[in-house]
């Protein structure tokens, strides 16, 4: 468990965090400027921070009341940085090596070759960094963090210099380092589709404090305060039922009713995590007739809240609380009000492929 | 084209002055860059400053500082003699240490701005995988630099070559002690019908500088190709 509390001052800018950091994979959201990779930085030990203290797992790594500040190459961590960080002068080999050399410990060596084959660098090993593409750099840089056997793995946005094909292929990494190493993981985005997939926990943060800190659906759901450059959203758990051969399309219960998913590789039994913006709900009033929209849930309004020029709702459809975002003009329109039973309808398609995400905590 | 024996020792007496200077300058040359691109501190200009000193000095008044500070009398000069018992006024290891001084800020120079090219990320880095600052310091900075070292240790092995007005007033010319390849062909152009012999050093000097170059050349190549991860 990482426990970080801390005040820091750079110029003009200031910080004064608390968050938390337990097993699985925990995001550390907010919009650029917001200070997501100064508290990293603090807890790799790269920055010490003014005040505060920062823990894990009962060691103290920083108690600015007690002076001590343990440095980054005391603190067992790994650190896959945006840019990866790779040493131009060594071969990915010596890289690997360069990891293992200053913390020493019993690795079988078929585990080491078994993470060389899952990153699939086995091929690069006597290659240099400066030959290597934006994609084979990332999982070489997995993979170094990964051989200095850390307790705690620290991750910069370690997709964002990677277009959208190469994010897909490292994510399945990303999920088997989570679920398979059981290494804690403080995860730096401002990427939705990323977070929204792996996290298991969620710090959002903006102008140098945390707003909210949770479950994702708490987090980033709602009508929590979010990063302004995060859609407002939903997120689904649900179970897959079967696949409707022909049509492309994925059964799937929630508590909210049954849904209707683009097929995509999850399979029957499998949970998963949708994600709905609330722009892409329509909301009804009553049977609404005969509609295209294949995906209908019934609840009833817990809450509207007017936001920069539209009304947020939140309808509690048996259990399962969902945004969803209408004008005003709507809102007044259908005389919306707390307790009311309404339809919530979208499109199977408005899931996209991407949103169809693999729930942690149920994978066998 | 024959050397004369005193010709000989000239040329040995350079080169040797040359290595020593440019190889024992090196750790602080080193050091001293370090200090300057990370370090900041109260009399940082006054340290920059007496570095670059020799660059802008007449070479014979860094020569007479050195003779003051240096010689058997000088205040740092009396202290070797006595302590530890080195003399280095009128000795070859006097001239080694003119040479070095006029080095010096080229030495520092080249060395400085690759420590301040340096992606400093990739010390973090180092740092985040268990190294010490120590470690850091010779597995990723030291190679990493290293384009700038060897230029700065070819400058400044260039430089004691070529030295003559400091060495000539701290440790004068004498003849297989402190006679150093520059300082015997100007004692061929104050004696009549030296012209034959100024000619043949001129030439020996040539051909030493134009090796030294090509050396350094290749070197630095190989140095740059290493550190870039490409393949040399």
């Amino acid at each position: 468990m990482l426990d970080v509390d801390i005040r820091h001052a750079q110029g003009e800018f200031r910080l004064e965090v608390a968050f938390s950091a337990g097993e699985g994979l925990t995001a550390l959201v907010g919009p650029s400027g917001s200070g997501k990779t100064t508290l990293a930085n603090i807890a790799a030990g790269l920055i010490r921070p003014q005040a505060g203290h920062v823990t894990f797992n009962g060691e103290t790594w920083f108690d600015s009341d007690r002076n001590i500040f343990l440095p980054a190459e005391r603190r067992r961590i790994g650190y896959v940085f945006q840019e990866g960080r790779l040493f131009p002068h060594m071969t990915v080999r010596q890289n690997l090596q360069y990891a293992r050399h200053f913390r020493p410990v019993r690795v079988e060596e078929a585990a080491d070759t078994r993470l060389i084959d899952l990153l699939g660098i086995g091929h690069l090993l006597d290659r240099r960094p400066a030959g290597l593409s934006g994609g084979e750099r990332s999982r070489v840089a997995i993979g170094r963090a990964l051989f200095s056997t850390p307790s705690l793995l620290i991750m910069d946005e370690p997709l964002a210099a990677l277009d959208q094909a190469r994010k897909a292929e490292i994510l399945p990494h990303l999920e088997y380092v989570r679920d398979e190493t059981g290494i804690p993981i403080l995860y730096v985005s401002h990427a939705m589709e990323e977070v929204a997939r792996l996290a298991n926990r969620v710090v959002s943060v903006a102008s140098g404090g945390v707003v909210a800190q949770g479950e994702p659906g708490a987090v980033l759901g709602g009508t929590r305060p979010m990063p302004e450059d995060m859609e407002p959203a939903t997120f689904i758990s649900a179970r897959i039922s079967h696949h409707l051969e022909g049509e492309g399309l994925t059964v799937a219960n929630s508590r909210a009713g049954s849904l209707y998913l683009k097929r995509g590789s999850a399979e029957p039994g499998d949970w998963v995590r949708v994600y709905v913006a609330a722009q892409d709900i329509i909301l009804g009033i009553g049977e609404p007739g005969n509609l295209s929209a294949l995906n209908r849930l019934e609840g009833r309004v817990l809450a509207l809240e007017e936001r920069a020029g539209s009304v947020w709702v939140t309808v509690n459809c048996s259990g399962e609380v969902v945004l969803v975002q209408v004008t005003r003009h709507s809102a007044a329109r259908m005389a919306l009000a707390e307790g009311q039973p309404v339809s919530l309808l979208f499109k199977s398609v408005s899931i996209d492929t991407q949103g169809l995400f693999r729930r942690q905590d149920a994978r066998p | 084209m024959i050397l004369s024996e005193e010709d000989w020792m000239a040329l040995a007496i350079s080169l040797k002055v040359a290595v020593v200077a440019s190889a024992a300058s090196l750790p602080f040359g080193i050091a001293v860059a370090w200090v300057l691109a990370r370090k900041s501190f109260p009399g940082k200009s006054v340290l920059n400053g007496l570095v670059h000193l020799p660059l802008i000095l007449p070479p014979v008044v860094t020569g007479y500082i050195l003779l003051i500070l240096f010689g058997r009398k000088g205040a740092i000069g009396s202290v070797l003699d006595q302590v530890f018992g080195i003399v280095l006024s009128f000795r070859w290891t006097g001239a080694a240490l003119a040479a070095a001084v006029m080095g010096f800020p080229l030495m520092v120079r080249a060395i400085r701005l690759s420590i301040e090219g340096l992606d400093r990320g990739l010390e973090s880095a180092a740092a985040t995988l268990g190294a010490s600052r120590f470690d850091v310091f010779r597995t990723v900075t030291l190679p990493l630099i290293m384009p700038g070292i060897v230029t700065g240790t070819i400058l400044a092995f260039a430089k004691a070559m070529g030295e003559f007005g400091a060495t000539i007033t701290f440790v004068s010319a004498i003849p297989g002690e402190t006679k150093t390849l520059a300082a015997a062909i100007y004692g061929y152009t104050q004696v009549p019908g030296g012209d034959e012999g100024a000619m043949r050093l001129t030439l020996i000097s040539v051909g030493v500088s134009m090796a030294a170059l090509l050396a350094s050349e290749l070197l630095a190549r190989r140095v740059q190709a290493r550190t870039e991860g490409r393949d040399a």
